[in-house]
């Protein structure tokens, strides 16, 4: 099978012309390093299957990043038929300086211009016929996004994949890089013509009301702000139709279905599978609701501002501004977050960031939140509530990077690229919302579904004894560890859903209906009258705080190639999570009860 | 003169980028050569870095970096 490697330097739109050449959907964000995965598919060209390979975006052949050496590993061990070279045509004053390198490979190549309509619109012009002749491969101009151009870029690949023989890259023979750099200036000053002053554009506008030095944070903290209240809003109704629909079913034809089962079989389809799962479903509304809005803020090329914004006060804690973009993404989904800490080199600084980043207030405990703050708290109070969590976990990663930033330490420079600002296309933000969703649910089919099984049989094993009661299986470890989880004021049955948050933190909410053996409608009321605020809100801090889930802990090992990192990495958020519990609830207890 | 002591708005052109071999070739990536013209944006307060401008790319740089890119003002 024929191979085409895609390269570039980051955040060029690699993984965008990917998704439209292959039908994937690639995770494509506005932030250089994004791609911290290879990607490949197959898509046929020209009556052969070929394989596209979406290499990690590299600013310099010859450089020390991991993305850097994935990328020249790839050539050096991968034969590819072609190198497609992806070069944004706004900053071929740069950009080239790759190209010529990779020139020097002798690999077959094209070159893809990409943004075309962005070049444009800042009046740059670039001479495709000297810049072919001059380099002898061929260019072609197109937007990946929108699609001018793009019917003639696969043409090009076609034609170029024919009669070609893979082969690997040999990465001795480099020309000196000032003989290249030489040839960059004669190159560019030949082929690409920049307006003298650039016009004031909507991005400087823009800047200069979002970069503002004393405004620029606040507008930040109140667009995110904005963004998880528009989810809320949004997202509980949906959420409401939802568990309307469930419950229909259940009614409707589940329960009759049943009917002739035995008792215990009844139980645990509907009690346990059912309930579980269902309860986890109702979710999926704020999770689309989620990645939709936060797709707009990824690719809006926002983020990265945030990083200028917060760097003085992150590079106090050792840390950096990417750091804190990580945490932002983290508030999605941890995992990911961490994977993305790869575009960091110092060793320190990127172990530092991924011990931060589980305290990310992620989409899974978001949902316990939600759940708990509408169940117990007025719904007046219950954004403010939800919004202290949001603090807390800032605070408890701040915390965390002043402790460990001594022992943890870097020494890496901070230089980031301030893309343009971008909004994605309608069919950018539904394919995303709608890949995170199936992502979701293929979780929720798995995982969360062992999860909740589990729960059922620690709770209903043996099956003479009374549901969840101190009988069961999970009775017996709820006392075994109530001295622990007594001082926080969390009871037995509570500590139960605990235990299973370990795995995923989607369970938590399923597993209390479990417990309970109820369903969602009925858990909530039962919860606000088992519940004083103060337990509730103990019970959201330890969730907030501690081990985020198996996956995370997965990923952490994987990503730091250390059981003392990850041991470290789950047994300091574990204490940290009863200590600020045993505070709170101490504290709470002492001024509100004693009165 | 460096990087770091150019007034907001101001051009100048780059003379000498210091600094270890990977940083200066991650430099050299992102568009800060030699004899190219540089232009500060903006500084973040509190000792944050700045919003440099480099040909059609904008860069955050952090002053500690900054500093090693020397700069001579064009005569005239
Ligand atoms: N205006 C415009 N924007 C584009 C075009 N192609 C991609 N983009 C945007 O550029 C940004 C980066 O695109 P990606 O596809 O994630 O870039 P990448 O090269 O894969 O980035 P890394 O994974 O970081 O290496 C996204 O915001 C895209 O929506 C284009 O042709 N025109």
């Amino acid at each position: 099978m024929k191979r085409i490697a895609l390269l570039g330097m980051p955040n060029t739109g690699k993984s965008t012309f990917f998704n439209r050449l292959t039908g994937s959907v690639a995770r494509v964000g506005n932030w250089p390093g994004i791609t911290v995965d290879l990607l490949a598919a197959k898509v046929l060209m020209g009556g052969d299957m070929v394989e596209v390979v979406d290499l990690p975006g590299l600013y310099n052949l010859h450089g020390y990043s991991e993305d850097e050496l994935v990328v020249r590993h790839f050539l050096e061990k991968n034969p590819v038929n072609l190198l497609a070279v992806v070069a944004n045509a706004s900053q071929l004053d740069r950009q080239l300086a790759l190209v010529l390198q990779l020139k020097e490979l002798g690999l077959p190549m094209v070159l893809l211009l990409n943004m075309i309509d962005e070049s444009k619109r800042l009046g740059i012009q670039v001479e495709v016929d000297k810049l072919e002749e001059a380099l002898s491969i061929p260019v072609v101009t197109m937007s990946a996004k929108h699609g001018m151009g793009y019917p003639r870029a696969r043409q090009v690949l076609e034609r170029n994949l024919q009669d070609t023989l893979a082969t690997t890259a040999a990465f001795s023979a480099f020309a000196a890089d000032d003989a290249l750099e030489a040839r960059l200036e004669d190159l560019v000053a030949t082929t690409v013509h920049v307006p003298v002053t650039l016009s004031d554009n909507l991005t400087s506008r823009l800047d200069r009301a979002l970069l503002h030095p004393l405004f620029g944070l606040p507008l930040f903290f109140l667009a995110m702000y904005l963004v998880f209240e528009a989810v809320y809003t949004l997202g509980t109704p949906l959420q409401d139709g939802v568990e309307w629909l469930l419950g229909l079913f259940k009614e409707g034809i589940a329960e009759p279905a049943l009917a002739q089962a035995g008792p215990m079989v009844q139980s645990f389809l509907l009690e346990g599978v059912y309930n579980g799962v269902g309860t986890v479903l109702s979710f999926l509304p704020i999770i689309v609701l989620f990645f939709l809005f936060m797709g707009v803020v990824e690719d809006s090329g926002y983020l990265s501002r945030a990083a200028f914004l917060v760097d003085a006060f992150m590079s106090r804690l050792g840390l950096d501004g990417r750091a804190f973009v990580m945490q932002l993404m983290g508030f999605g989904c941890n995992v990911p977050a961490l994977m993305g800490t790869r575009v960091m080199r110092s060793r320190g600084l990127r172990l530092l960031t991924m011990l931060i980043i589980p305290f990310s207030l992620c989409s899974a405990r978001l949902q316990v939140f939600v759940f708990l703050t509408t169940a117990v708290f007025s719904p007046r109070s219950a954004p403010f509530v939800l919004f202290s969590l949001y603090c807390m976990s800032f605070f408890a990663a701040f915390l965390t990077a002043l402790l460990y930033r001594r022992r943890l330490i870097s020494d890496e420079p901070l230089l980031l690229e301030l893309p343009p600002y971008r909004f994605p296309t309608l069919k950018q933000m539904v394919l995303r919302g709608w890949h995170e969703a199936k992502g979701f649910v293929r979780d929720a089919g798995g995982f969360i579904l062992l999860g909740v099984v589990l729960v059922w049989f620690l709770t209903h094993y043996p099956f003479s004894a009374v549901p969840a009661s101190a009988e069961t299986l999970a009775g017996g470890l709820a006392a075994f560890m109530a001295p622990v989880f007594q001082p926080i004021g969390i009871d037995d049955l509570m500590s139960i859903a605990l235990l299973f948050g370990f795995v995923a933190k989607e369970v938590v909410v399923g597993a209390l209906a479990v417990i309970y053996g109820t369903s969602e409608g009925a858990l909530a009321g039962i919860i606000a009258t088992q519940l004083s605020w103060i337990e509730a809100y103990s019970f959201m801090l330890f969730v907030l705080i501690y081990t985020p889930c198996l996956s995370t802990i997965a990923v952490l090992r994987q990503e730091s190639r250390s059981w003392w990192f990850t041991l470290l990495a789950v047994v300091w958020p574990l204490s940290l999570a009863w200590l600020v519990s045993f505070i709170f609830y101490q504290g709470a207890t002492l001024l509100f009860s004693g009165g | 003169m460096t990087l770091e002591q150019l007034p907001p708005g101001q051009r100048a052109v780059i003379c000498e980028v210091t600094g270890d071999e990977a940083l200066r070739a991650r430099m050299l990536a992102l568009g800060l050569r030699l004899g190219r013209e540089v232009a500060v944006i903006r500084r973040a307060r509190l000792g944050g870095p700045l919003q440099v401008r480099i040909g059609t790319t904008d860069l955050v740089v952090r002053r500690r970096e900054a500093r090693l890119i020397k700069l001579t003002t064009p005569t005239a």
